[in-house]
């Protein structure tokens, strides 16, 4: 390539932009972004300074400014960071929406901010090559770190209640078999799939749709137990084994909602986009409102199962002691087949309010197994209160901790939380003192 | 379909780099979980710090290849000592939890972009091994090696036989050493801490001890297979360090044989020789037209059903894999 001094090099980038954004309005460009062979795709990111003066020409491309892209599961999909002419490119996996954020550490000293809330871009790669970040119109001033803390709260509480409600299940299940399941995430992930399924490809309303959805996700829950633990446990297979098994399912059963479903996020059709409302310092959907006060009210009822009914009482006998259960003529195998479907149907419903959030997606119940872990082992493995608070102060954890630690770091605070508990409080918070090793 | 590419590509792969990566992986697992009973669900954090003391020694800090990849053997032992010290007491289903949320603590740091000058964050970092291979003995380009008088045979690039040549090396060391520590009254501790725990624990012995050096030794022989892992590739990414990786040596180590010396090595090579067997002869067959139902990017996915249904089977109806005894494999103990 011929060595073109930096600002006729400029020059000649603006004028190829100009090109394809002409030749873009008279539709003989695709406006799409440039799609690869193998379904990823690329977009070109630009970052400049306008500071100062209206004149273009006075625009400041910068340098090292770093844009981090994250999908709707909020991970990172890739990162880039500008060039001397102020570009980069990022590349998507795929279709889907994208969030762009520029990150405000990185800018150089002397330049501008972004307008409020422009360090933040949604990209949608089907609808948009360019991407720019225009700097500028703010000054630079310090926001308090504390102002942030009752938002932080607020999605710590929405959060945690999802953990709990597909955490519970796991719980209950280790509490009356004694079984580590890798697999319940798959569970979580079945309901949410099978929801959408109803929803979408069946023109079903969104809360039919999870009320079936729920039924059927207690059903396989039970169906698996019957199938496959139950006859393992009858043919006196060791609890270490049964959790290799369980990762087996895990990965087969993934890979099959993978081939189902698609390697991509898709939306419920209902309470998809809502406006905002402010309550305070807080900013929320009707949405998310609801599911909170849906997962309480459920919450209580699987407590009022659990203390006061028969089935409930029997429940926390087995998961206390089997043998002493079976002597007083509990029928164990009933029991724990009821566990299953209560732990599968609770398990469906996290998923299907976590995909109403997030959008549903064949890895979205493995991406939360391991803080439904954390929790369910900081509240005390195989309580079910305790698996409710545990639940709780994690996800309180990932969201709260935020404020100090970088975002994408916030389920390794939570991890390590776990690590730490099991080391002074290896019974868990509300787990009975025993000799666990 | 053309069945002689077939043989030979799947052969390839049960004799490639991968093989050897996760042939070490299982060996590190077996002393674990073989002959001490512990269930690492985190082994591939030990492939990690492997894999990154060598990229990130070389390419961040600009020490030499050779003294990195010595290095690994310091660094995976304090990873033993800090993940080992507050979880070795737990019981194997705490570990198990401990030990999996560890090894995806390691990789979302390394992939943080607050740590990108370090780390090289979710890109990684390439292009690290050049030592290495500006003393490899071979040259040319790709060369087949066939069996005397057929086709049928392997195909790989001269850097691939240089590091297949110190891998396989590896490999048979790292066997021997697990060769010789079992058969010494250290390994047979091990075993008995297998068995029963609190047995070992009557007789005087500090069991915390034992699993603690168990666990490290495990796991330098999974970094080996980490530094293996980076060097084949000249490129480490976070992302490829994944809890996956650690689920497919155990299904390596299940298939061959736990606690057998040379289990896992033969879990390594069948698991890969029928992993890229399928893996061909679905592709082959789609393009061929003989399956329709599928399309050639979904052919990873089947792959993946099929290695956990695999993982299940072979657990439920054989867990002593091809080579293991029954006796002595840790699932079969009721506890």
């Amino acid at each position: 390539m011929v060595d073109v001094p930096g600002r006729s090099r400029r020059i000649l980038a603006i004028a190829l932009g100009a090109l394809v954004a002409l030749l873009t309005v008279l539709g003989l460009a695709s406006p799409a972004g440039a799609q690869e062979e193998d379904g990823s795709r690329e977009i070109a990111v630009r970052v400049e300074d306008r500071q100062g003066t209206r004149e273009r020409d006075d625009d400041e491309p910068v340098e090292g400014a770093v844009i981090t892209v994250t999908d709707e599961a909020d991970e990172v999909v890739d990162e880039v960071e500008t060039d001397e002419d102020g570009t980069g490119t990022i590349t998507l996996p795929g279709e889907g929406i994208y969030t762009a954020t520029l990150d405000l550490d990185s800018l150089p000293e002397d330049a501008g901010l972004p307008r409020e809330g422009r360090e933040v871009a949604t990209v949608d790669p089907t609808r948009a090559r360019f991407l720019n970040f225009i700097l500028g119109d703010r000054e630079r001033t310090t926001t308090g770190t504390l102002d942030k803390l009752p938002q932080l709260i607020f999605n710590g509480v929405n959060f945690g209640l999802i953990i709990a409600i597909t955490a519970v299940g796991l719980s209950l299940i280790f509490g009356t078999t004694g079984l580590v399941n890798f697999s319940h995430s798959e569970h979580v992930t079945f309901g949410a799939i099978v929801a959408w399924w109803l929803n979408a490809d069946h023109d079903l309303h969104i809360i039919p749709a999870a009320v079936l959805a729920i039924g059927i996700g207690a059903a396989a829950a039970a169906l698996v137990n019957k199938v496959l633990w139950e006859r393992l446990r009858s043919r006196g297979m060791s609890l270490i084994a049964m959790m290799i098994v369980s990762i087996g399912l895990s990965l087969a059963a993934r890979s099959v909602l993978q081939l189902l479903f698609g390697g991509v996020f898709r939306p419920y059709r209902q309470l998809y986009r809502q406006d905002g409302i402010d309550i305070g310092p807080i900013t929320t959907t009707p949405k998310v409102l609801w599911m909170m006060a849906l997962i309480i009210v459920v919450i209580v009822v699987v407590a009022t199962i659990l203390q006061y009914t028969k089935i409930g009482k029997a429940m926390r006998a087995v998961a206390d002691n089997g043998d002493l259960a079976a002597a007083s003529g509990i029928d164990v195998d009933r029991v724990i087949l009821f566990v299953w479907a209560l732990g599968g149907g609770l398990a469906a419903l996290g998923g299907i309010l976590f995909g109403l959030q997030q959008q549903v997606h064949f890895e979205m119940g493995f991406r939360l197994l391991l803080l439904m872990f954390a929790g369910v082992t900081l509240g005390g493995l195989g309580t079910a209160y305790g698996a409710l608070v545990g639940s709780f102060v994690v996800g309180m954890f990932v969201e709260v901790s935020t404020l100090v630690i970088p975002t994408e770091l916030k389920n390794v605070g939570a991890l390590f939380v776990l690590i730490i508990v099991l080391l002074f409080r290896p019974q868990g918070i509300l787990g009975r003192a025993e000799r666990i090793g | 379909m053309d069945w002689t590419f077939i043989v030979n590509t799947s052969l390839t792969t049960a004799f490639g780099p991968q093989a050897v990566v996760f042939a070490l992986a299982a060996i590190g697992l077996n002393v674990h979980f073989g002959y001490t009973g512990l269930v690492n669900f985190g082994q591939v954090g030990f492939l990690a710090v492997g894999a990154y003391t060598v990229a990130m020694g070389v390419d961040t800090f600009g020490l030499s290849f050779w003294l990195c990849a010595f290095l690994t053997i310091f660094t995976a032992s304090v990873l033993a000592l800090l993940l080992g010290a507050p979880t070795l007491r737990l019981r194997a289903d705490y570990l198990a939890i401990v030990t999996i949320a560890a090894s995806e603590i390691i990789r979302l740091v390394l992939r943080a972009a607050r740590f990108r000058e370090t780390t090289g964050g979710a890109a990684g970092i390439q292009n690290f091994a050049g030592d290495f291979f500006d003393v490899n003995p071979f040259s040319g380009g790709r060369k087949a090696l066939t069996f005397p008088g057929t086709d049928v045979g392997v195909t790989y690039s001269a850097n691939q036989y240089w590091v297949l040549l110190v891998g396989w090396g590896l490999v048979a060391l790292a066997c021997l050493f697990v060769y010789l520590l079992v058969r010494s009254p250290w390994g047979r501790v091990l075993k008995a801490i297998r068995e029963d725990e609190d047995a070992v624990r009557s007789l005087g012995k500090n069991v915390y001890v034992y699993k603690l050096q168990s666990l490290a030794i495990g796991g330098v022989i999974g970094a080996v297979g980490g530094v293996v892992l980076a060097v084949s590739r000249q490129s480490v990414t976070p992302d490829s360090m994944g809890t996956l990786l650690t689920f497919f040596a155990y299904v390596a180590l299940v298939l061959g044989g736990a606690a057998r010396v040379l289990g896992p090595v033969l879990g390594s090579i069948v698991f890969f020789f029928l992993s890229a067997f399928v893996d061909v002869a679905l592709r082959e067959a789609i393009e061929a037209d003989v399956i329709t139902f599928l399309v050639a990017n979904e052919v990873g996915i089947v792959r993946n059903i099929l290695v956990g249904l695999g993982l299940m089977v072979l657990m439920i109806y054989r867990p002593q894999g091809l080579i293991g005894d029954k006796k002595e494999v840790a699932v079969s103990v009721r506890r």
